[in-house]
C-alpha cells in the first residue's frame, strides 16, 4: 500500500489535475479552475523569493501586471503572434525583477516590504495613466486566444489544458531549483546572510537571481490571465492582489511548494463559495487567515507534508525525549 | 601565509581600523585580543571583504585579496567561523555542513571523507545529525560553526570570538579542539575578548585598541606583560600602566 502510493501520488494527481474539464463542463467552475492555476503560479512565484529566500514581497501583482500588459499589447498593437507574448512576458517581467532586485539588495523584511509596495502602486499607476500605450482604466479588449495549429484555445475548458501545464512546469522549476544548489544558496541566505557569506556564497548573485526568477515566473502567469480574459485592465493589478497572493503563501505554508498550490486553490475557491455572506465573506476569509497563521504557522503545506509521510511511511518517529517537530520547510 | 599592511576600514566616517598591520605564518595559531569596540571584528570582516578596506593591502600566499570578492576568498583557502555562530537554524546539522563545502562544487568523494572527519572530531554533531541547528546548546552550536567551516578545507580558519556566551567548561573544550584542528596542520587566526584563554593557546599574540595595533609579541610575553595583565587579565597593578 505503501509503495503504491509513494510510486503513483504524482500520476494520481497529474491524472486528476488534466481531468479536471472532463469531470465538468460549466464554464464557471472551469474558469475558477483557471484562475486558481494562474494563482497557484503567482505564489509559487513569491514563494521563491519570500519563502526561499526571505526577501519579503508585498507588490507582486506588479510583475503579474507587466506579464499581463506586455503580451496583450504585443498581440493587440503590434499583432505579433500569441506565444511570442507567452515568451516575452516572463523576459520583460525579470527585468523589472532585476531593476528592482538590484537597488533593494541591503533592504530585508519590513523596509523591503515596504520598497516592494511602492513599486506595485507605481507599476498600477502606470497602467492606468498612461493612456496612449495601456488605454488606461478602459482596458485593452481583444486580447486573442492562443492556438495550437488549428485549435484555438478559446474556451475555457480547452484553456486549462494550456494553465494547468503551465502550472505543473512552475512545480517542476520550483522543486529543481529548492534541491539544487542554487535552491540551498537561497534558503542559507534566508537562515543568515552573514554566515551565506561566510560559506563563500555570493548573496548579491543569488538574491538578485530570485528576484529574477520570481518575476519572471509571476510575469508568465500575467500571459496566461491575460489571454485568459482576454482583456486587461489596471484593476486586475491593484496591491489587495498583492495581498491576495501573499495571504495564498501563508495559508498555504511558506516555502512550501504543495502548500502553495494548495494555499492558491483553496483562496480562490472559498471566496467563491462564500458570495452568499455577501459583505461578510470578507470578514470571514480574514479570519480563517487569523486562525490559520494562530493554529498553524506552517499553513496547509504542514498539513499536506505530515499526511504525505504518513501515506508513504517516511515518517519521522518523534523520539520520545527531547523531540524534534520535522516542519515542512 | 596572510599579512595585513597598514590597512584603513571605515564605517561610513568613522574609522574603525587605523593602519592595522598583522601578520600569520603558516602553521601558527594567533590570536587577536582586544575590548569591545576595538575593530576585532572588523580585522575579520575586512579579510573576508564583508567590509572593504579603504586603503592598505591584504596578502594572502602572495597573492593580494583586498579587492576579492567574499566568495573568491573562500575559495582562496579562508575560512570564517563568525561571531554568534550564525549556524542555519532550520537546516539539520548535517545540511549545515554540506553548505560549509559550498565551494567545493565536484569533490564529493572529498566532501563525504571530510563529513567523516567532523564527525570524529565532535562525536556530539553525528549523534545530532538529523536535529534542526536550532535546537542545539550554544556549545554544539559553536563546535557545528566550526565543522561547518572547516568543511570548505581552509588553510586558514578565523575564529570570532569563539567562547562567547559558553559556560568556562565548554570554552576549554572548544579551545582544545582549535589547538587539534591547528595540529592537524590548519593555520588559526583567533578573535578574542578572552584573553586568558586565547593567549594559553596562541603562540603569537596582537592587542588591538580602538583600531590601532597597541601590542604585538609572542603568546607568553604578552601573558607576562604587566599592562595586558591590568587591561585584560583582569589582575589590577597598581603604578603606571599604560593602558587603561
Amino acid at each position: 500500500m505503501k509503495n503504491l502510493y509513494r510510486k503513483y501520488r504524482t500520476v494520481a494527481l497529474l491524472l486528476l489535475a488534466y481531468a479536471v474539464p472532463v469531470l465538468t463542463r460549466d464554464p464557471y467552475v472551469l474558469h475558477l479552475a483557471n484562475m486558481a492555476c494562474i494563482f497557484a503560479i503567482l505564489t509559487l512565484s513569491l514563494n521563491i523569493l519570500t519563502g526561499f529566500t526571505g526577501q519579503f514581497s508585498v507588490g507582486h501583482a506588479a510583475f503579474y501586471g507587466i506579464g499581463a500588459y506586455t503580451s496583450s499589447l504585443l498581440a493587440v498593437k503590434a499583432g505579433a503572434p500569441v506565444w511570442l507574448g507567452f515568451l516575452a512576458a516572463p523576459v520583460v517581467a525579470a527585468v523589472f525583477g532585476i531593476l528592482l532586485g538590484l537597488p533593494t539588495l541591503r533592504l530585508r523584511g519590513f523596509y523591503l516590504g515596504v520598497v516592494t509596495l511602492g513599486f506595485g502602486e507605481i507599476m498600477y499607476q502606470v497602467f492606468v495613466n498612461w493612456i496612449s500605450l495601456t488605454n488606461g482604466p478602459k482596458g485593452l479588449t481583444g486580447v486573442p486566444a492562443p492556438r495550437i495549429g488549428s485549435i484555438v484555445l478559446d474556451t475555457y475548458g480547452s484553456y486549462y489544458f494550456l494553465s494547468i501545464t503551465l502550472l505543473v512546469l512552475t512545480i517542476v522549476v520550483a522543486y529543481r531549483l529548492l534541491y539544487s544548489r542554487v535552491g540551498r544558496a537561497l534558503l542559507a541566505i534566508r537562515e543568515n546572510e552573514t554566515a551565506a557569506e561566510a560559506m563563500g556564497i555570493n548573496s548579491t548573485y543569488y538574491k538578485v537571481m530570485a528576484f529574477c526568477v520570481s518575476a519572471a515566473l509571476a510575469g508568465m502567469a500575467g500571459a496566461l490571465y491575460a489571454h485568459e480574459i482576454m482583456f486587461v485592465s489596471p484593476e486586475s493589478f491593484v496591491n489587495a492582489e498583492s495581498v491576495s497572493i501573499l495571504s495564498m503563501m501563508v495559508v498555504g505554508g511558506i516555502g512550501s511548494i504543495p502548500g502553495s498550490v494548495v494555499g492558491a486553490i483553496t483562496l480562490t475557491l472559498v471566496p467563491e463559495y462564500l458570495r452568499s455572506f455577501g459583505d461578510l465573506r470578507l470578514v470571514v476569509y480574514g479570519l480563517a487567515i487569523v486562525l490559520m497563521v494562530i493554529y498553524s504557522p506552517q499553513g496547509i503545506g504542514g498539513w499536506i507534508t505530515r499526511v504525505d509521510q504518513y501515506l508513504s511511511g517516511t515518517a519521522i518517529r518523534k523520539p520520545v525525549r527531547g523531540g524534534v517537530e520535522r516542519g515542512a520547510a | 601565509m596572510l599579512e595585513l599592511k597598514n590597512v584603513h576600514t571605515f564605517y561610513g566616517v568613522v574609522e574603525a581600523l587605523r593602519g592595522i598591520s598583522l601578520t600569520v605564518n603558516e602553521g601558527e595559531i594567533v590570536t587577536l585580543i582586544g575590548a569591545n569596540g576595538a575593530g576585532k571584528t572588523t580585522t575579520l570582516k575586512t579579510i573576508t571583504s564583508s567590509v572593504r578596506a579603504a586603503s592598505g593591502e591584504i596578502h594572502f600566499d602572495g597573492k593580494r585579496i583586498d579587492r576579492l570578492p567574499e566568495d573568491e576568498i573562500v575559495k582562496m583557502g579562508i575560512s570564517l567561523v563568525p561571531e554568534g555562530r550564525r549556524v542555519f537554524p532550520r537546516m539539520t546539522v548535517l545540511e549545515n555542513l554540506e553548505m560549509g563545502a559550498y565551494v567545493r562544487r565536484f569533490d564529493r568523494a572529498g566532501i563525504l571523507a571530510d563529513l567523516k572527519k567532523m564527525y570524529a572530531l565532535f562525536p556530539r554533531l553525528e549523534e545530532r545529525k538529523n536535529q534542526r541547528a536550532e535546537t542545539l546548546s550554544g556549545g554544539e552550536q559553536q563546535m557545528l560553526a566550526i565543522a561547518r567551516a572547516l568543511m570548505s578545507r581552509p588553510r586558514l580558519l578565523m575564529l570570532d570570538e569563539p567562547s562567547m556566551g559558553l559556560a568556562p567548561l565548554v570554552v576549554k573544550g572548544i579551545f582544545d579542539i582549535i589547538k587539534e584542528i591547528n595540529e592537524a596542520g590548519t593555520t588559526v587566526l583567533l578573535v578574542e575578548q578572552n584573553a586568558r584563554m586565547a593567549l594559553k593557546a596562541a603562540n603569537r599574540g596582537y592587542v588591538i585598541r580602538t583600531g590601532e595595533i597597541v601590542k604585538e609579541g609572542d603568546a607568553k610575553s604578552l601573558t607576562e606583560d604587566p599592562a595586558i595583565r591590568a587591561a585584560y587579565l583582569g589582575e589590577k597593578v597598581y603604578g603606571k600602566g599604560e593602558a587603561q
